[in-house]
């Protein structure tokens, strides 16, 4: 059954699969991170408050698994990519890390008590939460673009060359930027659809502004890697070969990360949704259409993480150390067994989570007032 | 290459502390949603409000532990790749599969009905919020399958076979992985203790409230299906966990042998150790208090089949320790050049016994020339401690038997209805709280630790798969993991005791039907 699909076929699924899992994770969770960040702008009372963490509470929980199964299905599709990235990562990784246990900890735990001291505390640690996530996304994406200071001895045993500094550079930090105003916007949007009141108010100003910065962050950050940084040119790939990131060679070329735009020129579709979703649901939302805005918003993460992916196709992780070693998408894969098998599984699953997910949203429909969090002080949040 | 012990050792530390922190939380979660379910079955049935009092009470106190668990999980699948890169990148193929797997099939859906759980009261008919509950309880348990499926694969790598082109391993059949005989065992054995945690867990705060004659009608009404579900569970964690010494001897000999103090092989029926010290040094167990025959019975489920002795497996690790060296020599002949047959040939006959060669990498000078005392000391790497194993496993066997013992004698009671009327045995439950976990801590040591050297049992050597991370990067995040979690244990700690002091509270909720109210129910089911 697995002849179906020949394996280079496989390896270009999973590089989709894997943009969809980043793309989903943003869409999903990362409305979540761009509400908590906003937790103290938009929220100034308790009440206020409440009502802008009772908006996600019933949802951060499975929106999380996003994040989980694209660990995981890296891991398993892509396990170059997760052990270079992983420990290549390490410090930001922990970072990432202390912010999504604090995040589940800080929604459970500040209800569990009146004082206004205790929930300004978790209130703080929920801003954390969703900021740092989406900045580090951000500066590590930024990073990926630029190649990964790593190289491999001959037993494929990782090394580094590089630290924490020098994932800390101007790119990386713009990209970091980029990221954190998307997914604030995103957040923003979704307020306007679950509150009203004073905070929806507050909500669509954000939203408007994260729009607009969105958008011209994001088309500087593409003109800055049009001009000045190099491209990854890959010879002597085997497109069904063994998945060993030895046996290719790769040259470093300026502006070759338009190479992609250059040969398909349809691809520019990609990066221009990413532009005008942003300013899109910036005038929309500044007309009141929300839900409009919301939908110009998705298009527009979706169009700039994928754009990410247009860029550096067929490479998925650039060494700068020594760019022949720089992983793609048919040298990094899992075995063909592997990669069959876990499509089935997605093939499986995904409409079924996409179904109830569906559901427990259609469960949840409505907006949150400040009453309704005053009625309910013991299962909610 | 030399491996620095340090980053191996830290590396070691931060993931035991952080696994051992995550399964705190995860037998409660597995407990506890069974028994909201039967709860909350109840009320569906009965319409009576005092269940959904205790469903939502009880799960109070789920929500709590399920955002610890769900925070602290995420950190496991991480670190895999932050802190064990060689081992993600080395056996990825074939691990990453189930974890991916679980996110899929069940952590997507616990994860998305949780919150409709808590949100969905008021929101949903009783048949559908029942319906929630129970997703939430399957998705809980296919999560322990899946990850149980991956780390059985770590105790008995099946299904999989070293790929000399990517230099890895890689599934070879999918479905060996999946039914691993090894990963069966666990799977039900760690499901049950978590049940027994969950149980005892409702028994010891049910005790503490009908101890102070408080909310009594609501504490009865638990301490029976706590009592009852505990039964069954301790009865099958015992006599499943006896299933995973069968595994044990077919498939992990050392770490049977190890927990044995078991030396020398002994002829068939081996006796029992119930007692006694293992000495490393004289390589004997001293002061032995021995059952006759009880050890062959209950790992060979023969009176005739031989369980080896730790010497001998030795000797035999030392063997395959040379096999693998010529494994190795002629891997780096056919790194040079392909077309090298004779290498091909030698190295597809030998290279089951790689990772045997790579114990050398800790101790050898030059691993592809080791000196005869450099393959004594590799082979001498293949025993784990023996002692903390050995004490580890009794205790909890014997907390095992405790737990039939307790829930039994409280489902004889419940059934008698006699609970409230010996408070000594309330307060043996209320101090029992903490002896599920401690079972749950040891056997996973036992599990971990008993599998050592090796982080994929006879295929990479643990000390061989760490990242090429700098000690202190290393220090700091487990600096930082120390500090985090121990404000939060503390936090929750205090909440978790808040909570139950505050105890049901039906005030806040939907006024039941005026029909209902008054109606004083009967106790018991």
């Amino acid at each position: 059954m697995m002849e179906l699909l020949d394996y280079s076929t496989l390896r270009v699924i999973w590089w989709l699969l894997l943009g969809a899992l980043l793309i989903g994770f943003a869409l999903a969770d990362g409305f979540d991170l761009g509400v908590a960040s906003l937790l103290t702008l938009a929220g100034r009372t308790d009440s206020q408050r409440r009502q802008i963490i009772n908006t996600v509470g019933p949802v951060w929980e499975g929106n999380q698994v996003w994040l989980i199964l694209g660990g995981g299905a890296i891991f398993a599709a892509w396990p170059a990519l997760y052990a270079l990235s992983f420990s290549g990562f390490y410090l930001a990784m922990f970072l990432i890390l202390l912010a999504l246990i604090i995040r589940p900890v800080a929604f459970k735990f500040r209800s569990k008590r009146p004082e206004a001291a205790w929930r300004n505390r978790w209130d703080w640690a929920l801003v954390f939460s969703g900021l740092v996530p989406a900045l580090i996304c951000g500066v590590a994406m930024g990073n990926v673009l630029q190649g990964v200071p790593f190289y491999y001895d001959t037993s494929l045993r990782p090394f580094y060359t590089g630290n924490l500094i020098g994932l800390l550079n101007p790119f990386a930090l713009l990209a970091g930027l980029v990221s954190v105003a998307m997914l604030i916007t995103h957040g923003a949007l979704y307020l306007t659809l679950k509150t009203d009141a004073l905070v929806q108010a507050r909500a669509q100003r954000y939203a408007v502004i994260g729009g607009w910065v969105s958008a011209l962050l994001f088309s500087s950050a593409g003109v800055w890697l049009a001009l000045g940084l190099e491209g990854y040119q890959v010879s002597e790939l085997a497109l069904n070969g063994p998945s060993n990131p030895l046996y290719k060679s790769v040259s470093l070329v300026q502006g070759g990360l338009m190479d992609n735009y250059a040969s398909y020129p349809v691809l520019w579709v990609v990066p221009a949704l990413g532009v005008s979703g942003a300013a899109v649901a910036a005038i929309l939302s500044a007309l009141g259409r929300f839900g409009m805005a919301f939908v110009a918003n998705k298009l527009s993460i979706t169009g700039i993480i994928a754009s990410v992916g247009v860029s550096l196709f067929p490479v998925i992780l650039p060494s700068s150390t020594n760019p022949n070693h720089s992983l793609t998408v048919f040298d990094s894969s899992s075995s063909h067994v592997t990669l069959f098998i876990m499509l089935v599984c997605t093939i499986i699953f995904l409409p079924m989570i996409l179904a109830y997910t569906a559901w427990v949203y259609k469960v949840l429909w409505g907006r949150v007032s400040e009453a309704d969090v005053k009625a309910n002080t013991t299962q909610w949040y | 290459m030399m491996i620095d012990q340090t980053l191996v050792e830290l590396s070691r530390l931060q993931f035991a502390a952080t696994a051992m922190y995550h399964f705190l939380f995860v037998p409660l979660t597995l407990g506890l949603s069974f028994m909201l379910v039967i709860m909350e079955s109840v009320y569906v049935m009965s319409g009576k409000t005092v269940w959904r009092d205790m469903t939502q009470f009880w799960g109070k106190l789920f929500g709590i532990n399920f955002a610890m668990g769900v925070a602290t999980g995420i950190v496991m699948e991480f670190q895999f790749g932050m802190n064990w890169s060689y081992y993600s990148h080395y056996v990825g193929d074939v691990f990453g599969a189930p974890l991916a797997i679980e996110g899929l099939m069940a952590f997507f859906l616990e994860a998305t009905f949780v919150g409709l759980f808590f949100f969905g009261w008021d929101k949903l008919s009783k048949v559908k919020h029942l319906m929630v509950t129970f997703l939430v309880a399957i998705g809980s348990n296919f999560s322990a399958l899946w990850i149980l499926v991956a780390n059985g694969w770590m105790q008995h790598p099946v299904g999989s076979e070293f790929n000399l082109e990517t230099m890895r391993m890689e599934v070879t059949d999918f479905a060996a992985v999946l039914t691993n005989p090894v990963a069966q065992a666990k799977f039900v054995h760690t499901v049950s203790a978590g049940y027994v945690t969950g149980a005892i867990f409702v028994l010891a705060i049910s005790a503490y409230f009908l101890l102070r004659n408080r909310h009594t009608e609501w504490a009865k009404r638990s301490f029976v299906v706590a009592s009852a579900f505990g039964l069954a569970s301790s009865l099958s964690v015992v006599v499943l966990g006896d299933e995973s010494g069968y595994t044990l001897t077919e498939n992990q000999k050392m770490k049977l042998a190890a927990i044995e103090g078991m030396w020398e092989t002994e002829p068939a029926p081996a006796g029992f150790t119930l007692i006694g010290l293992p000495d490393r040094e004289a390589r004997e167990t001293h002061y032995e208090l021995k059952i006759p025959y009880a050890l062959g019975l209950i790992a060979t489920r023969s009176v005739t089949q031989q369980v080896e002795g730790i010497n001998d497996i030795v000797a035999e690790g030392r063997h395959r320790i040379e096999l693998g060296v010529e494994a190795r020599k002629a891997l780096l002949l056919l790194q040079q050049d392909r077309a090298n047959e004779l290498a091909r040939l030698t190295f597809e006959a030998l290279k089951d016994n790689l990772g045997y060669a790579m114990l050398l990498d800790t101790v050898a000078q030059d691993p592809l020339a080791p000196t005869e005392i450099e393959l004594d000391q590799a082979a001498d790497l293949l025993i784990p401690n023996i002692t903390p194993l050995f004490w580890s496993f009794r205790l909890m066997v014997a907390l095992g038997f405790f737990f039939i013992l307790a829930t039994g004698y409280a489902f004889y009671l419940s059934s008698r209805r006699q609970i409230t009327q010996n408070p000594r045995f309330l307060r043996v439950l209320m101090y029992s709280w903490p002896l599920p976990w401690v079972a749950c801590e040891l056997g996973w040591f036992v599990a971990e630790y008993g599998r050592q050297p090796w982080i994929i049992d006879g295929v990479l050597p643990t000390a061989n798969a760490v990242s090429g991370l700098e000690i202190w990067q290393v220090a700091a995040t487990l600096l930082g993991f120390t500090v985090l979690y121990g404000v939060l244990i503390y936090i929750e700690v205090r909440l978790m005791l808040k909570t139950i002091a505050q105890g049901p509270d039906s005030t806040q909720l939907v006024a039941p039907p005026a029909s209902m109210q008054g109606a004083q129910p009967a106790l018991g089911k």
